[in-house]
């Protein structure tokens, strides 16, 4: 038995492995994300302002002016705390100004970051637009400009994990952006229910429900896409994120769906259908910690 | 041996058009674990020394490539029943496979890990902003961002000496020319010939080349290697890809999530009170 100083050895490991090795001492093969608690949170906040910000302008459109001014304002507070995370993350700010250095079309780090500018501005500007008093036309336009970026903004974090060499984001790779095109709905309606009763009220309810379900359905999806891949959303952190997540998904939707009768049922719905959100972004976030950590995982989704 | 997917090498890549493409053919069969390699790849480039520790894991205490590794020595130690020899000692130095469709310089939003003239990949670490996008994109785990300053290191093929016309630190220190250095189209033929050899020998049989392949999953490597044992056995991924297509599919379901999205709402908004 080799003795090695600072090291327990199992009695019944042999000096070296008779079977063919699966991995190199089992060490991991693809690196596990480098980035800080900042950038899952980011996801949400992203993704959360920019199904809000098409809210805002649908809202508009449908006569609704009190609900999609709400909804923009929001959706503009998720503008600004967002850089603000990704800056946090890289440690400078002219560290994110190096993102808007050149337009990358292979990169979807980099056509983010130019929608999350083009975003912010946007909303910026039809916020100030606004509150000066200049033609609703005006602020309609800009409105428009945020609604379409917006849903883009609540998906393309989807893509970016994708076109990873992480096994369990690139085998999710074409499903993940449906669960966080419906994570972001179901948020928008969460952050609606929240602020209150008013106008809007059915529609952030109805937001909630479609959201959930088409979440639910399309992680549904992913996860018996992924098959034995997908045990980092069933085991340890991730798995445990990913039940909670469920589980708060659920609860959110049914009181929200009680808050037909109690306004307060359908806030605290709403707080929990935003957290739910969150939490979706922390499970695939952490699973993908999981899936780089062991070698299996990449080993056998690369089995011919 | 194929590394992955089938499919057509890219279109006309850049250095093709201008200069030689120039890479590494690491012979592992000819590899006897010393190390210069990484000694001489750490003095070269002033890479900062890595934490010294006991890994347990045979001679190998660096454990794979890294910000502060550029070079990193695998031994493996094999003990088969049906094998007369008993011990099976597999040693081989890997480095950044200089991929001709680079996951790392595909996905970085800077800009700062740019193609050479020759044909190598390479980061400019005053344009890097630490995203570390490419460490998560890297299908071989090369790439990583040093915990001091953030910002993402590998190999650079030593892009210094071959401006000047040297051969990089490594092939010219190792002492049994398991890592040779020169154009990659010879560098292929040698390789080639080499295998030849190596199969007709007792213990060759599984020898195969990887990333010699211009169809692989990442059109190949600039840095291939000749192995002995399956690419996991080293702690290198049997089937690397890096599929443009990819993206493009991505972003189509990206759009149709967005498109149902906003169906949604319009859905949940029409209904009025
Ligand atoms: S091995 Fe990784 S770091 Fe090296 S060129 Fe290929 S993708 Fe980039
Ligand atoms: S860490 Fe640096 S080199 Fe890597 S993708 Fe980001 S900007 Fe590019």
């Amino acid at each position: 038995m080799a003795a090695v100083v600072g090291r327990e050895e199992p009695a019944e490991r042999p000096l070296v492995p008779r079977e063919r090795p699966r991995s190199y001492y089992g060490l991991p093969i693809v690196r596990r994300p480098a980035w800080t608690w900042e950038v899952p949170l980011y996801f949400f906040t992203g993704g959360t302002a920019g199904a809000l910000a098409a809210v805002s302008i649908l809202a508009r459109w449908n006569g609704q002016h009190r609900m999609g001014r709400r909804a923009r304002r929001m959706a503009l507070a998720g503008a600004v705390v967002s850089p603000v995370l990704l800056i946090s993350d890289l440690g400078r700010p002219a560290r994110f100004l190096n993102m808007l250095r050149v337009l990358r079309p292979t990169s979807p780090m980099s056509l983010g970051s130019w929608t999350l500018a083009g975003f912010g501005t946007a909303l910026g500007m039809a916020e100030a637009a606004d509150l000066v008093g200049l033609p609703a036309a005006v602020t309609g336009t800009m409105e428009g400009a945020a609604g379409i970026l917006g849903p883009i903004l609540a998906n393309y974090t989807a893509v970016l994990l994708g076109d990873t060499a992480n096994p369990i984001w690139r085998g999710g790779r074409h499903l993940l952006p449906f669960v966080f095109s419906g994570s972001s709905l179901a948020a928008a309606g969460g952050a609606l229910s929240l602020a209150g009763p008013g106008e809007g009220r059915v529609a952030s309810r109805r937001m909630v429900l479609v959201g959930t379900a088409m979440e639910q359905a399309a992680f549904l999806a992913m996860e018996s896409q992924l098959g034995p891949l997908g045990e980092p959303y069933r085991t340890g952190r991730g798995g445990r994120l990913a039940q909670a997540h469920r589980r708060a998904s659920w609860v959110g939707a049914l009181l929200v769906l009680a808050g037909g009768r109690s306004p307060f049922l359908q806030r605290l719905g709403g707080a929990i259908a935003l957290g739910s959100s969150a939490l979706l972004r922390q499970a695939v976030y952490r699973a993908g910690f999981q899936a780089a950590d062991d070698p299996g995982y990449l080993v056998g989704s690369q089995e011919p | 041996m194929i590394t992955g997917p089938r499919q057509p090498p890219v279109a006309l890549p850049l250095w093709q058009a201008g200069g030689t493409r120039m890479g590494f053919f690491t012979d592992s069969s000819v590899c006897i674990g010393c190390k210069a390699c990484e000694v001489a790849c750490k003095e070269w480039n002033g890479v900062p020394d890595s934490k010294p520790a006991w890994s347990g894991n045979s001679y190998d205490n660096t454990l794979r490539l890294g910000a502060d590794s550029w070079r990193h020595v695998a031994f493996v130690e094999r003990v088969r029943q049906d094998d007369a020899a008993g011990v099976r000692w597999l040693m081989s130095s890997d480095v950044c496979k200089h991929c001709t469709r680079a996951a790392c310089l595909e996905v970085c939003p800077t800009g700062a890990i740019f193609r050479s003239e020759f044909g190598t990949v390479v980061v400019q670490d005053d344009v890097c902003n630490g995203c570390g996008y490419c460490v998560v994109a890297c299908p071989f785990g090369v790439i990583e961002r040093r915990e001091d300053d953030g910002r993402a290191f590998k190999c650079t093929l030593c892009y210094d000496r071959l401006k000047v016309g040297e051969q990089p630190a490594c092939a010219k220190a190792c002492p049994t020319a398991s890592i040779q250095f020169g154009p990659v189209e010879e560098l292929r033929e040698a390789a080639r010939s080499r295998l030849e050899q190596v199969r007709a020998q007792p213990g060759g049989e599984e020898a195969h080349l990887y990333g010699a392949d211009e169809a692989d999953g990442v059109g190949g490597f600039g840095a291939f290697f000749l192995l002995l044992d399956r690419p996991e056995v080293y702690g290198l991924p049997p089937r690397p890809e890096y599929r443009r297509r990819d993206v493009v599919t991505m972003w189509g379901a990206a759009s149709v999530a967005a498109w149902l999205l906003v169906g949604g709402l319009a859905g949940a908004l029409r209904w009025r009170r």
